[in-house]
């Protein structure tokens, strides 16, 4: 190769160092895929293919682990399954091949449906608190703003689970123990400090001169606000609103500690189908496989927001 | 279409006053310049009167109504922000019709006025377009078209042209004064650009330091500077001053420059004695050999029409405008004469012109 009379621009890349650096996102996307990969395969493995070692790589699909994560079931004699009318589902042809039938539902639809209601609930409330307090911050002359914005990012400032006894202690006193309005509360409680210092980054970076300009063109400082400034935020909102919701989405600990019945989440379900007759692990897997999907689909109509959302206002137009 | 009056308006940062004790009326239909340096207050003032700042004290008047503490929104007036400040998730169709939105207006007169008003300023070609893609002189005439669409009491404008180009600056100047013209809209004009004012203006007020040095048309800004930072600021080159030590009393006519006698505009009030400053704008000095007042050649600068020759002279350095016609050489000894008609006497301990009868021609018209 000649670098002689190459004529290259500076700052362009040159196709030698794109070829490395597409290279190396092959590789980490590579690597971050294992893991949901063999979440996945688990889940339409059969239990004995599960577990055997080496890690089976070629084997029959079924989809046991799925039936066995929506039902329950009791174990019956053989000819107790002979005498039953024939099976209405592959589910329950599967059931019954394990000397099993099913016995109902299982409670993974309501506690999905919970971490539904509460990772979005909480992550509205959080985004609605931090826009209006970002906004406010960046906005207005607030008495002690910095003391009260460290005051806010202080709350980050120790593993949440740190507080969990007197959390637990006031929850029982209040009735909101193992309620979604008491899941909601504390997750928006621990994202809004995150999401007032994103939004107020992102708010900042909106000129001033545009809210003024809609005031003298006849508009309230709350119709500005709507009009002008939040439009112009939506890539700013979107990041914060996918970094609050993957925190509540997956949180555990206070999940565990503080949900058990009614409001239980999806986190806090999945570990519980272990131990109900073995280990079960693709239903484990195909409970976790489920779960990862609203994220994903989250995150995939989001990305062009958040492509520019989280360089954090670095590409601008 | 109104007036604006404002009263002894004040503005304080803190310790830091922006603005002090401002007052001026601009009449119905006048083009008013607010002129300075940055961080002089003029960006300041035009903020309260728009009511995107509560002054400290003062009082401001729209057609003689007191809006002072009134919401922006309910002024009725429209701002040119300097960069613009148009809405970039909206397009130049939406831009311009926004104000009328809030008001109400039905959706097909919008469409109507927004057509009127594109025409008026030849952007009708491009109102589905995206102002994010916009020429800088394009965007120019939609945050006009934006501020004139809702034919508002009056407009103010920070610095309008300060992101365009010097070639297009022109332009726009002309279009700027052509539009008011047609439409003689009560209008102020902050600028720290002395060819926009004096192009543009009805009226200037320089400003400095927060305090309104000089109001006057532009031609008393420049032919009669109220203070030596005004003579300074106006004109380029600026007005020269020669400094001198001396006292003056009514109806003297001349001054003492270092041992020369020079005519002056007859004086009209007594000065206790101390450092003075004759100005002279660089097109009232003429070269004269029969002069006693010499100098040596310094340097000169070619500009086609004229040509601007700096004189070392025992006052310091002059600069002249003389014809282009005839070349110096440095070192060159020249005697200078003076208008005696256009000259002007600074005292330089408050800064403030004497009083002469330069002045008096201003306060007889």
């Amino acid at each position: 190769m000649s670098s002689v009379n190459a004529a290259h621009s500076v700052v362009e890349p040159t196709p030698t160092s794109k070829r490395i650096a597409g290279a190396i996102v092959i590789l980490y996307a590579l690597v971050t895929m294992i893991p949901l990969a063999w979440i996945f395969l688990t889940s339409i493995k059969s239990p004995p293919d599960s577990i055997s070692y080496p890690p089976k790589i070629v084997f029959s699909p079924t989809l046991e682990g799925y039936c066995n994560l929506f039902t329950t079931r009791t174990r019956q004699t053989p000819d107790y399954i002979q005498s039953l009318p024939p099976p209405t589902g592959t589910c329950d042809e599967i059931t019954r091949s394990r000397n099993m039938v099913i016995a109902g539902p299982s409670n993974y639809w309501p506690r999905f449906g919970n971490s539904l209601v509460i990772a979005f609930g909480s992550t509205f409330l959080a985004v609605l608190l931090g826009t209006f307090a970002a906004y406010g911050f960046s906005r207005f002359r607030v008495p002690l703003a910095d003391d009260l914005l460290f005051f806010i990012l202080s709350t980050r400032m120790m593993p949440p689970i740190a507080v969990a006894i007197p959390i637990y202690l006031m929850y029982r006193q209040f009735g909101l123990s193992d309620t979604a309005l008491g899941m909601i509360l504390l997750y928006t409680a621990v994202n809004v400090s995150l999401a007032v210092w994103l939004l107020k980054g992102f708010i900042d970076e909106i000129p001033r001169e545009y809210e003024e300009a809609a005031m003298i063109d006849g508009y309230t400082r709350l119709q500005a606000f709507w009009k002008v400034v939040l439009p112009q935020a939506t890539t700013g909102i979107a990041a914060t609103a996918i970094f609050c919701l993957i925190f509540a989405w997956n949180e555990y600990a206070f999940a565990v500690l503080l949900t058990s019945g009614s409001a239980q989440t999806a986190p806090s379900f999945i570990p519980t189908i272990i131990g109900e007759g073995g280990q079960d692990w693709p239903a484990v897997a195909a409970g976790t496989t489920i779960f990862l999907m609203p994220i994903l689909v989250f995150t995939i109509i989001l990305r062009k927001q958040l492509l520019r959302g989280i360089t954090f206002g670095a590409v601008r137009k | 279409m109104s007036e604006i009056r404002i009263v002894n308006l004040r503005k304080q940062f803190g310790e830091f006053a922006a603005v002090e004790d401002s007052s001026f009326t601009v009449a119905d239909g006048e083009f008013l310049a607010l002129l300075g340096p940055s961080g002089c207050g003029k960006t300041t003032t035009l903020r309260m009167i728009a009511g995107l700042e509560l002054p400290t004290s003062g009082k401001i008047f729209l057609d003689g109504e007191d809006v002072t503490f009134n919401r922006a929104s309910a002024r009725d007036i429209a701002f040119v922000f300097q960069l613009f400040a148009l809405y970039p998730h909206m397009n130049v169709r939406r831009n311009i019709g926004f104000p009328l939105l809030s008001q109400g207006v039905p959706r097909a007169e919008i469409r109507a006025r927004v057509e009127e008003t594109a025409r008026l300023l030849r952007i009708d070609h491009i109102l589905d377009r995206s102002v994010s893609g916009l020429a800088g002189g394009d965007r120019q005439r939609v945050a006009l078209g934006r501020a004139i669409i809702r034919r508002p009491k009056c407009f103010l404008m920070d610095e309008p042209l300060g992101t365009l180009d010097a070639e297009f600056r022109e332009v726009m100047v002309h279009e700027l004064r052509e539009l008011h013209n047609r439409i003689h809209a009560t209008t102020v004009y902050v600028t720290h650009d002395q060819h926009e004012a004096m192009a543009m203006a009805d009226k200037i007020a320089v400003m400095n330091h927060g305090v309104i040095e000089q109001f006057g048309t532009p031609q008393e800004i420049y032919n009669r500077p109220a203070s030596m930072y005004v003579a300074d600021f106006i004109g380029s080159p600026p007005m020269n001053f020669m400094r001198f030590t001396s006292g003056l009393h009514r109806g003297m006519r001349s001054v003492v420059l270092n041992g020369v006698d020079v005519a002056v505009p007859e004086v009209a009030e007594d000065v206790s004695p101390g450092e003075l400053a004759l100005g002279v704008r660089p097109e009232h000095i003429r070269f004269s050999d029969g002069s006693r007042l010499r100098g040596g050649v310094y340097g000169s600068e070619y500009l086609g029409t004229n040509q601007i020759v700096a004189v070392e002279t025992a006052s310091g350095i002059v600069k002249a405008r003389v014809s282009a016609d005839r070349s110096f050489r440095l070192g060159e000894t020249v005697g200078l004469e003076f208008n005696p008609a256009k000259l002007a006497v600074f005292d330089c301990r408050s800064g403030r012109a004497i009083a002469s009868s330069l002045y008096a021609e201003a306060r007889n018209g």
